[in-house]
Parts: C-alpha cells; structure tokens; sequence
C-alpha cells in the first residue's frame, strides 16, 4: 500500500487536462502511443466534441521510480461541469491528492474554485499546475499569485508543465509519489469501498468503479450496497483495474482503485457515493458523503411524430440504464399529444440527453420549457411538489409558492463587475459577497432563484463579460415567491408546452420577450398567426405574423436543377421537423430556441 | 433538340445582386477562351451526336467576346457538332457593349438572337444595382438592335428591387411592348448568399426585398403582357405566341445541354447532371487533359449527380408545376404509379385552395398558386 497513490485532476474546461492526462499515461506506459487517441479518457464522442468530461473515469498507472521503486498511480479524472458536482465529491473522495491543474493562459476559474474547495475539505494534498507554459501569452507570474492567494502555497511548490510539449510532466509524476501519502486502511479490516463512478456496458452489464478504503475484495465475494437495496446480495463475478482495459484480478485490498462487476444490469441500482461490503462481516458504517441526486431541472420530452411514442421510451430507458441521474415518467400534453416529463442535473445535462437521443438513438424529440422543482401550499395546508406548470394549483385555492435558492459564484474581472451585478440583479439576484482574488480577479457571490439560471442566463453572462467570466452554483433552500402561471397561444390555441412559472414583476416583459422570439421562429404559414402571452385570461403581450404572400424563386440559376431541388427538398425535410399545434406548424428548435433571449 | 451553353465567366463589374460565377479581371480571357475551347472537343461526344437546336453564349458577360473570340467558338462548334439551319443562337449582352457598331459586327456572325440584360429604364435602379450600363443605352441598344435586323431580342427585367416604385415597373414593361420585343424574362430582385446585396441587407445599408411589393409587381407584369397578348409560358417568362425561349425551355423539358466553362450545367437527358467546377483557374488547369483521362476528372474539375427515381420525379414536379403545360398525369404515371398516386393525393388541398388547377389529366398552377410555386412543389415532392 505504500506504493500506491490515489489522485484526481481538477481543472477548468479547456485547462488541458486531457491532454495532460495524455502525457502522464504515455509516460508511464500505460497507453502505447499507438493506442493513443488524442484525449484518451473521454471516450464518449460527445465529451470529445464539447471538450468536457461529463463522467468521471479511473485508470492506473505504473511509474518505475527513479529509485528502482515501482508505484501504482491511480488517477481519477473528474467531471468538468456544475451539473455533475455530486460525481466530483465522489471522485475526490476516492482520492488522496489532487493535481490543481490551471491554464497559464487563463488563470483560476470559478469552476476550478469549487472543486478545489471540495478537495481541501476532503484535506486532500494539493499540487499545484500551471500548463500551457509554452503559450506565447502565459501569464505564469500572475497567474501562480492567484494560486498562492488561492492556497497558501509557496512559490517553489507550483510546478510548470505544458501538455503539449511534454514539459514538466517527470515533474508531476515526482511530486505525486513524494507530496501525496499512500493511503491509509487495513486489509484485514472489514469490506469498506467506495463506489465513485459507474459505467454502463451493454455486454457485461453495470461496471462500478471503486476505492477500497479498507478490506479486500475478492471475486465470488458475496457483497452489498450500503444505502441502495441493502438487503440484496450481490456476488462479485469479477473484479479488477482499471487501464484502457478491464484487467480483472483474483482480489483488490483496501488502497487500491478498481471495478466490480456483479450482474447488475440498470444503472439505477448502484448510486454513485454508495458503499460496497461484504454480505458477512460488513463494515459497520458506509463512506460519509452518500446523497441521492435528485434532479434539479425538469422539462417535457414528447416526440415529434405521435406514433413514435413507444420507441421514445425505448430510448430512454435504454439511456436510464448508463445515466442513473436521468428520471422521467409518462406525461400528456394537450398540444404535444403522450410524452415524458424528465428530470435532470441541470441544463447542459438536458442538452446531452436530447443530443443523445438523437444521435445514438436517432430520435429527434421536442423539448418543453424546461423548469424547477417548485413547492406549492394550498390553502388547507397541502404541500405539493410542482414539476410542471400545469400542475399549479388554481389561484383560488393556492395560498403560496416556493422556489429553490441558490449560491452562485462568479470570477471575472473587475471591468465587468458592474455589468455582471446588473444581469445578476435583473435576475432577481442578490450580492452575499464581494472578494478580490487577486488585483485583476474578483469573486462575486450571489443568491438567486434557480430558475433565473435556467433561462438564459450562462449566455448572456459569456456575452456582457467577453467570456472573462466563470460560473458556478449550489441549491441552498427554498423561498416564497410571487409566481404566476404564463401562458402562450398561438392562434388561440393555448400551447401547454410553452407555459412558464414566472415572477409576476417579471412576467409582462417576460411574456413579450416570448411572443416577439417566437415570431421570428415560426415560419410563416398561409395565414396570419396571432401569438399571445396571457396569465389566466388576461393577454399581456401579443405578436402577429402576417400570411405567406409569395414563395418562389425567379430563377432555375442557369440549368442548375440540383440546387433548386436540394433547396426544396431541404424545405420539405424541414417541415417534417414541424408539430402541429392547431392550425400552426411549430418548428421542433422553436421550442428551445424560444427561450434564448435577449 | 439539344443544346449547348457556353459560360462566359467575365464581367466589367459586379452587380451587387449576382451570385452567378464570374470575374471581374479580364487578364486571362484567352487562357480561359482556350480552355473552353477544349473542352468543347473534349466532349463532343456528351450529346451523342444530336443535332443542335440551341446554342447559347451566358455569363458572365458574353458580349465581352470580340467578334474573332466569337468566331472560334462558331467554328469549333460547326467543326464537332451538326446544328439545325434553323437553330436559336443566343448571346447575352448588356446594353453599355451594345454599340452600334459591335451590333454590326455581331450580325455578321451566327449570332441571331440577342438576349439584352436591361434590368430597368430607371437610372436610379441601375445604380443601386450597380449595373455598368446607363438608363439610355437601355433604350438606345435596342433601338439599334432592332434597326440592324435583330428582331430576335429578348431582354431581362428586375422587379421588386427597393428603389423600383410600381410606376416605374408599370414604364419599364410598357418599354418592351412599345418596342414589341417578343420574349420577356422578369426576375425578382432575390438576396443570395454571399452577394454585395446579402451584406447591404444585413448591415442595414439597404432595405430586405419587401416581399408585398415583388408580389404585387409580378401581379402587375403578369397582368400588363397576357393583356397584349404575350404568353406566361414559365413563371419568369413570357413571350409572344410561338417565341419561347428553345435554350430556358431545354432546363424544363428534360432536353440535354452540354455546357461548357466554369460552373456550367449539363444534363444528359436521362439520369445524369453534372456540373464545372467554379474556379476559372482551376477549370483551364484540369482542362489541359486528354478525352481518356477527363473521366477522372470527376470531384476535381467536376461533379455529377445521377439522379434517383424519387429526384427525378421531385424536379418533373418542380420544372413542369412553373410552366403553363404543366404537370401531365400521364407523364407520372410512365415515372411509377407510386408517384402519380402521391401527386393525385398532395395535390388536392391545392385544388381546394385555388392555387392548383386541372383540366384533362394536366396541372397547372393559378394565378394564385404561381406565386407560391416553390412552396407548393416542395408539399408534392416524394421523400425516400
């Protein structure tokens, strides 16, 4: 055991840290170069595209010291999203040490802040990185300031890497083995390990990956979970570590990072944070730390086609089985006809999970205005939990609202405080905390109703900052609010899918930001089209779309046919993405799209 | 009867709307002329050896050819290809090369047919379009067109365009039938991606089309030339009785065109349509080839596109539906009974709606539906 050290990376998005983790896979051997895919560990094509980790992965390492020593690395890579901050305090909780990885370039982020400050209550070892040293505009002098002022570091105790060149990266593997303590545990103690990611393989079933705190674990161990079902037993048909492969073993002891498979077959059965033990002479209590994740944003999913609604659960399921956080439960929309209310993270996760739908499961669905869990209480006393805003209880009988709170955090620069302080106000937000990091780096904080972030709001922060500004949050509690139910009607026709809870100071201009949106996404049609925001039968803001008048192109460009019908088809092909809403052909991206204001 | 195009790709300036390929730098019109050259010999077997019908000079601005420029192209053509004594020989032209002196030397030539880019009689158009002609060479052109023997004119017009009130359109047609030109095509002022139009209208330099107003003004134009007698024979063009246009009427009718020069179209009648690369300088360097190695030209100098059962029927109901013979039932019936039964279906709610009318198993659009021609033939194309 006191060969092995457990390690994660905490790092920006776009920090480098894939590739980085690149390096130190090449360095140790652990890839040969040739199996070496830019960026090895996201492996979903998705988290390739968007350069982000949405979950965690393990692998081990073996580093030939200098001093003849062999030690087993076990780096834990971590999700690089607000939306997945649970799966990060699990991670990190598997870990010893940390690599504090900052671009030279870039500086500290609001991200990296929040995962480091959840490393150090973990009293994690940090280890300072700057990369991207090599970068013509590293700014190395301030940036390791703000590392100081962030960590209390010494100057000599950051090191220098860059992932592109390789340089540093000895350095790292040094500072690992001598600054992070091998774990301590006992093998011989009880079954203790904590399960911090789970992996869906559709051959082997649900892959766990886990830290044995104390222990060993054998294969055809008869083991279980601590929090999840705890009275079933699950054996443990194979067991192992983690390289590019699964290399299975006859036994894993406490220390040390691996995976158990146990013929579990949907994900929701292990919780990420959950403990496994041994059946016989289990631990006497599991990992601190365990929370169901509940979902904290919910939107309808309804097919575009009707006919397509069984394949759309198909699908779902089918995802439920490797992304346990997804929920959803059938729902019916008067406009949309039978579809899903989902949960989510948050809305980059509802983002993936329609990306996901589409691409691997070829299901091009409709999204409704996404929204927060709300409390209702009524007037005799009833608290209900609001998912959708159909289910607001009608306003005679509705004694008040609740709406979830959170803790938000922003570093920018102090040009933009001003700019950033008006959205954040606008959006109902209040100023808790005002820190200067360092000269050129403040930290705003910030508490604010959840479902302001929802709508538009990680835009227009990136736009009035020019992107010098990181973002991140936490739900701290709920708060009576004065909401009102708004709806949207396009032709008279109410469209449910479109309705909002929204704050009543804010709902006119609200309601008008919608209409006049919606006018420039729905194509024109026929006939004019009347859209109409309204709250109960009031109509607060009204756009109309006058009819098609004329559709046709004067030219066939000098014998070119192809483009015209390629132009027309595309048209055509368009228009199957439509839903029938009464009269009214609604664009699928219409129903997302609407909520990108201005 | 087939034809060939001819792709002349220079121009002395661009117009702000023109998405059409060409440059405005004259320098290399012999390599180019040259190139063309041979890629008429190259493929003078496309058309099989069929008489031609139709031979036509566009652009670009054809009329930048000398005389000796057009000659070797007439004698190339003659040398490798049969051409009907009575065949339509076409040259597009703008008014400001039109002097009465090149009109004499153009008589001299094959040429008898001229196609004149007029646009508007409206000077204050023709500056915001950004032509290179005045508002009286317009007239002046074809006054010495038509005195030199040219009785054969065509001319374009543009409506809809911002500056262009409907008095000024209501002129500009009342222009061609005092002058009883035979053949009319009127174009929309349509804002293409990547013109000098396209970036006016996003920066806000120049009003967006103001699509009531094209509406109204191609009401106007249909109204004032079936009222003298000229037939609305396509959506954009018109012509007195017997003078359509064999070359436009080739790209409806499913006739095969050989065209030659930069981004040139040809179709070979049948399922094939293959198109030149856009590139003046790429297009003469892939041309210096042999008639054995320009197959494998095809991705570099050229692409093609054989067109599926499905593709086929789509651009039948796209051509035909913008002419007055129409979409014939028959016609879809010999396609695949398939299509004919989707048509006769999707058709309807067009027929209800007065935008579609049929009389003896042929489709044509009303006044009402030629308006929204692209818009209908989209809601009947067949999807695989």
């Amino acid at each position: 055991m006191k060969n092995i050290r457990n390690f994660c990376v905490i790092a920006h998005i776009d920090h480098g840290k894939s590739t980085l983790s690149d390096r130190l896979l090449e360095y140790t051997n652990a890839v040969s170069s040739r199996n070496l895919q830019a960026q090895t560990l996201d492996n979903m094509d998705l988290e390739r595209e968007r350069g982000i980790t949405i979950k965690s992965h393990a692998i081990q390492m073996s580093y030939a010291h200098p001093s003849g020593e062999i030690y087993t690395l076990n780096m834990i890579d971590t999700p690089g999203h607000v939306d997945f901050s649970y799966e990060v305090s699990r991670s990190i909780a598997a870990c010893e040490g940390a690599l504090l990885l900052i671009d030279a370039t870039q500086g500290i982020q609001a991200q990296t802040i929040s995962n480091l400050y959840l490393a150090i209550e973990h009293d994690l070892e940090i280890i300072p990185v700057l990369n991207k040293i090599d970068m013509e505009s590293a700014m190395i002098d301030e940036v390791a300031d703000q590392v100081i002022g962030l960590i209390g570091c010494k100057r000599e105790e950051i090191l220098m890497a860059s992932g592109k060149t390789g340089e540093g990266v000895m350095d790292i593997l040094e500072a690992i083995v001598q600054r992070i303590p091998a774990p301590k545990g006992d093998p011989d103690a009880p079954l203790q390990a904590l399960i911090f990611d789970s992996i869906f393989n559709p051959f082997r079933g649900v892959i766990a990956n886990i830290r044995l705190l104390n222990g060993t674990l054998r294969k055809g161990d008869k083991v279980r979970f601590f929090h999840n079902n705890p009275d079933k037993v699950y054996e443990a048909d194979e067991v192992g570590i983690l390289q590019m492969d699964f290399l299975p073993r006859q036994e894993l002891s406490a220390g040390n990072v691996g995976y158990i498979i146990s013929g579990i077959k949907a994900s929701k059965e292990i919780k990420v944070g959950d403990t496994v033990t041994h059946v016989h002479n289990p631990c006497a209590e599991g990992v601190k730390g365990f929370e169901d994740v509940k979902p904290m944003v919910f939107a309808g999913i309804f097919p575009i086609d009707n006919d397509d609604f069984e394949d759309l659960r198909d699908s779902l399921e089918k995802l439920q089985l490797n992304d346990a956080s997804l929920i959803f439960e059938p729902e019916t929309s008067a406009a949309l006809g039978f579809g899903f209310r989902c949960g989510f993270l948050g809305m980059l996760h509802l983002e993936i999970i329609q990306e996901r739908l589409s691409r691997e499961f070829n299901q091009d669905v409709i999204t409704t205005v996404p929204n927060v869990s709300y409390f209702a209480e009524t007037k005799k006393g009833e608290r209900l939990t609001i998912r959708t805003p159909a289910d607001l209880p009608d306003a005679t009988v509705l004694d008040f609202v609740e709406e979830p709170y959170i803790q938000a955090q922003v570093i920018t620069k102090p040009e933009y405080i001003g700019t950033i302080m008006t959205l954040c106000m606008e959006k109902r937000g209040i100023l808790t905390k005002q820190h200067y990091l360092t000269e050129e780096r403040v930290e705003l904080t910030f508490e604010m109703p959840l479902a302001e972030i929802v709508f538009d709001f990680y835009d227009r922060l990136k736009s009035i900052s020019r992107g010098y500004a990181s973002f991140d949050y936490y739900p701290i509690d709920y708060r009576q609010s004065d909401l009102v139910k708004m709806d949207i009607r396009l032709n008279n026709e109410p469209v449910d899918a479109l309705s909002a809870l929204v704050h009543r100071s804010k709902a006119e201009s609200f309601g008008r930001k919608i209409c006049k949106k919606l006018k420039d996404l729905l194509p024109r049609q026929q006939f004019v089209i009347a859209i109409q925001a309204a709250i109960g039968a009031k109509i607060i803001a009204r756009e109309t779309i006058s009819a098609l008048r004329k559709d046709v192109t004067a030219k066939c460009y000098g014998g070119d046919i192809t483009r015209k019908r390629k132009l027309l088809e595309k048209q055509k092909e368009g228009k199957k993405k439509m839903r029938q809403i009464g009269s009214v052909e609604v664009p699928q991206k219409a129903f997302l799209d609407v909520l990108k204001l201005d | 009867m087939p034809g060939i195009y001819l792709h002349i790709p220079f121009c002395k300036q661009a117009c702000h709307y023109c998405n059409f390929h060409f440059s405005t730098s004259l320098r290399h019109k012999p390599t180019m002329l040259e190139a063309m050259l041979q890629e008429i010999r190259l493929r003078r077997d496309y058309l099989q050896g069929a008489t031609l019908d139709s031979i036509y000079f566009g652009g670009g601005t054809p009329s930048l050819l000398s005389t000796a420029e057009l000659m070797r192209f007439f004698d190339t053509i003659f040398h490798y290809f049969a051409v009907a004594p009575d065949a339509e020989i076409t040259l597009e032209a703008n008014p400001d090369d039109l002097t009465v002196d090149k009109i004499a030397a153009l008589r001299q030539t094959p040429v008898n047919r001229l196609s004149i880019g007029i646009q508007s009689f409206a000077e204050v158009d023709l500056q915001w379009m950004n032509r290179a002609h005045r508002a009286d060479e317009a007239q002046i052109c074809i006054e010495n067109a038509l005195a030199a023997g040219f009785d054969n004119l065509t001319v374009d017009l543009i409506y809809g365009a911002p500056t262009m009130p409907d008095a000024q359109w209501i002129a500009n047609i009342q222009k061609v039938l005092d002058y009883g030109i035979p053949h009319v095509s009127c174009y929309a002022l349509t804002v293409e991606p990547e013109t000098a139009l396209a970036h006016f209208v996003k920066t806000g330099k120049t009003r967006p089309v103001d699509e009531e107003q094209a509406a109204r003004q191609f009401e106007i134009l249909v109204q004032m030339l079936q009222t003298h007698g000229y037939e609305h024979y396509e959506i954009s063009n018109f012509a007195l009785p017997g003078r359509y246009a064999r070359h436009n009427s080739s790209y409806w009718s499913g006739e095969a065109y050989l065209g030659i020069g930069p981004s040139a179209h040809s179709f070979d009648g049948g399922l094939v349509r293959r198109w030149n690369v856009a590139h003046n300088a790429h297009y003469w360097q892939y041309m210096a080839t042999t008639p054995e190695a320009l197959s494998q030209l095809q991705g570099t100098l050229f692409e093609q596109e054989v067109l599926s059962p499905a593709q086929r029927y789509n651009e039948y109901v796209m051509t035909a539906l913008r002419t007055m013979w129409g979409v014939q039932a028959d016609h879809l019936w010999r396609m695949h009974e398939a299509f004919a039964a989707h048509f006769e279906q999707k058709v309807q709610p067009f027929i209800r709606a007065g935008q579609v009318q049929h009389f003896d198993q042929t489709y044509t659009l009303t006044a009402a539906g030629k308006l929204l021609a692209d818009f209908i033939a989209a809601e009947l194309f067949f999807e695989n």
